[in-house]
């Protein structure tokens, strides 16, 4: 059964699209995280242009991270404050991104570098998350206690100045920390086509020390509005938003979701981000592997409007 | 003296059309010869719709004015091709630079076209010779590919054309089929030529070339129109002339399905 993308120009399978936007739909909600970074390579495996599917990829996100984050606004762990914030940052971020996105289009780097950010990223990230979840894993089989957080502890971030009370996050923090991760965040998100839930999530923890709880809500709550922006932004600069494979992606997703939320009640925290960790290193490794395997076509051909 | 006027008038007739060819570029003839091709199509428009996964068109022609003795020998052979919209094309070549592949060395071409699907009586390179296919840019091998700009040494455009046109046929763009073309009475012929799923959309041609012993003979060129239909042309338009309204619409929809979905599986 096919479907043709307008926007891509090409004829796809639609249950591939659904199951693809299924089983990323699962693992995200397993484990609490947008999907955007398996969702964009899937895609380009799919033989999907990267430039339609970084930028597809955003506008999907906007749909699993106004899910996620009404379930954590209902259950009042959205710091909205520390959101906006965040917010700020992150649409700076995102409005630089996109001219980059743009340059590197013109000079044939786009999908290099959107390779290169996915190892460098998802393999730092998927790593360290390894490393700190097979701790907590063995803490947790010593019965020794297992925290995240050491609260009274404080780094160079908490000797900023413009410091700011954010009530929800029990928290007086300065805001040129929460800026700048809101900003670099939003340079990937047009990048890369991700949310950056990723990144954000272990950089709110281990980095502004914010209390768990709040991070990914508050996560998702920035999230919604720089992937959105960035959609729209693509949308008018590159014209690569397909909304016909956003939209089979988006429902897929959110339903596979529910499921994956269900599957992750059920898991112990530490076991949650140890899968993640092997699930986000498992990506950079495959995506490694194409950066350095000779190819089978060391010739590539743009032409039309799109570049690939 | 009657033979004479006859041939005379012969004459002012064969003038006639070709004075009407100088102002019609679709159709080329070599005056040596009498006899003419004609083609004709059941649609002049292919509609993309959602579920358009490649489709094949058929065109009829007839031979008119055919000697009877050479088409019984297969004296004749006919090429039919459809040509796609002209698009600019460049060629980039990874290399591996620190032990990772990047692209390094590109050579644009001027507007070649986007697709190219042949159909012939028989494999060309039997039908005429090589110089002549390639001067009618007949055959995929002989698309002209005219590199722009800076191209180095120039010692490498060979390899970035064969990539080129090897990309183009592994990517279905370019296709051929060197039976297509049967004849289904004496003059009369049909020619089955392959529209890919991602067939770029555009003005395309059909073009049908007839050949006689290996002698170009005429050449006839109709349009042939590719379009979106119905709502994946309503979304390109869109997606191109109100691209804000677009990408506003595209976020609110996946507003509307995050919001949906987080009240249809809200748990009380």
């Amino acid at each position: 059964m096919t479907i043709y993308l307008p926007i891509a120009e090409l004829s796809v399978n639609i249950l591939v699209i659904l199951g693809m936007g299924a089983a990323v739909g699962f693992l995200s909600g397993m484990f609490g995280v947008g999907g955007g970074f398996l969702i964009t390579p899937l895609l380009v495996f799919y033989n999907i242009p990267p430039a339609v599917a970084v930028a597809t990829g955003a506008n999907q996100v906007v749909a699993s991270s106004v899910s996620g984050a009404l379930a954590h606004f209902r259950r009042g762990t959205l710091d909205i404050k520390l959101g906006v914030v965040l917010l700020i940052g992150g649409l700076a971020g995102a409005t630089l991104g996109i001219q980059i996105f743009t340059m590197l289009r013109r000079v044939g780097q786009l999908d290099l570098i959107i390779s290169l950010l996915y190892v460098v990223f998802l393999g730092a990230v998927g790593g360290l998350m390894l490393w700190e979840s097979v701790i907590s894993l063995r803490r947790a089989s010593k019965n020794q206690p297992v925290s995240l957080r050491k609260p009274g502890q404080h780094n160079w971030v908490h000797r900023l100045p413009f410091k700011m009370r954010f009530k929800r996050s029990k928290l007086y923090l300065s805001v040129i920390p929460v800026i700048m991760l809101g900003f670099a965040i939003g340079i990937l998100t047009s990048v890369m086509g991700v949310g950056g839930g990723f990144i954000m999530v272990p950089a709110m923890i281990y980095l502004l020390r914010i209390p768990t709880n709040v991070v990914i809500g508050t996560s998702l709550f920035q999230i919604i509005f720089v992937t959105a922006f960035t959609t729209i932004v693509q949308a008018t600069t590159n014209f690569t938003v397909d909304i016909v494979l956003a939209f089979l992606l988006m429902t897929a997703g959110v339903i596979g979701a529910q499921y994956g939320v269900r599957v992750g009640q059920k898991m112990r925290g530490e076991q949650l981000r140890a899968g993640l960790a092997l699930l986000v290193l498992a990506v950079a490794i495959r995506l490694a592997f194409g950066l350095v395997l000779p190819p089978d076509e060391v010739y590539s051909v743009v032409s039309g409007s799109f570049g690939f | 003296m009657r033979a004479a006027v006859l041939s005379l008038a012969a004459i002012a007739l064969s003038v006639l059309p070709a004075a009407a060819q100088l102002v019609d570029p679709s159709v080329k003839i070599n005056e040596k010869f009498s006899e003419r091709i004609d083609i004709g199509i059941s649609t002049n428009e292919i509609a993309i719709a959602s579920d358009f996964s490649g489709t094949e068109i058929t065109v009829f022609g007839a031979i008119d004015g055919a000697d009877e003795l050479l088409l019984s020998t297969f004296a004749y052979d006919i090429v039919v091709a459809l040509e796609g919209p002209r698009q600019a094309a460049t060629v980039r070549r990874k290399e591996r630079v620190a032990g990772i592949w990047i692209n390094r060395h590109s050579i644009s071409f001027e507007p070649i076209p986007a697709s190219y699907s042949m159909s012939s009586t028989r494999p060309i390179q039997n039908i005429s010779s090589m110089m002549d296919l390639a001067a009618r840019d007949i055959g995929i091998n002989n698309i002209r590919l005219i590199p722009t700009g800076g191209i180095g040494d120039g010692s490498r455009v060979s390899e970035f054309r064969d990539a080129l046109r090897r990309i183009k046929q592994s990517g279905g763009l370019y296709q051929r089929d060197p039976t297509g073309v049967r004849f289904i009475s004496k003059s009369l012929f049909r020619a089955s030529v392959r529209l890919p799923a991602n067939i770029p959309v555009g003005q395309h041609e059909v073009r049908a070339v007839l050949y006689k012993n290996g002698v170009f003979v005429m050449e006839k060129a109709i349009p042939l129109r590719v379009v979106k239909t119905g709502l994946e042309q309503f979304i390109y338009n869109s997606a191109h002339s109100y691209s804000l309204a677009y990408g506003i619409f595209a976020v609110f929809l996946a507003g509307i399905t995050g919001w949906l979905s987080s009240l249809i599986f809200r748990k009380d």
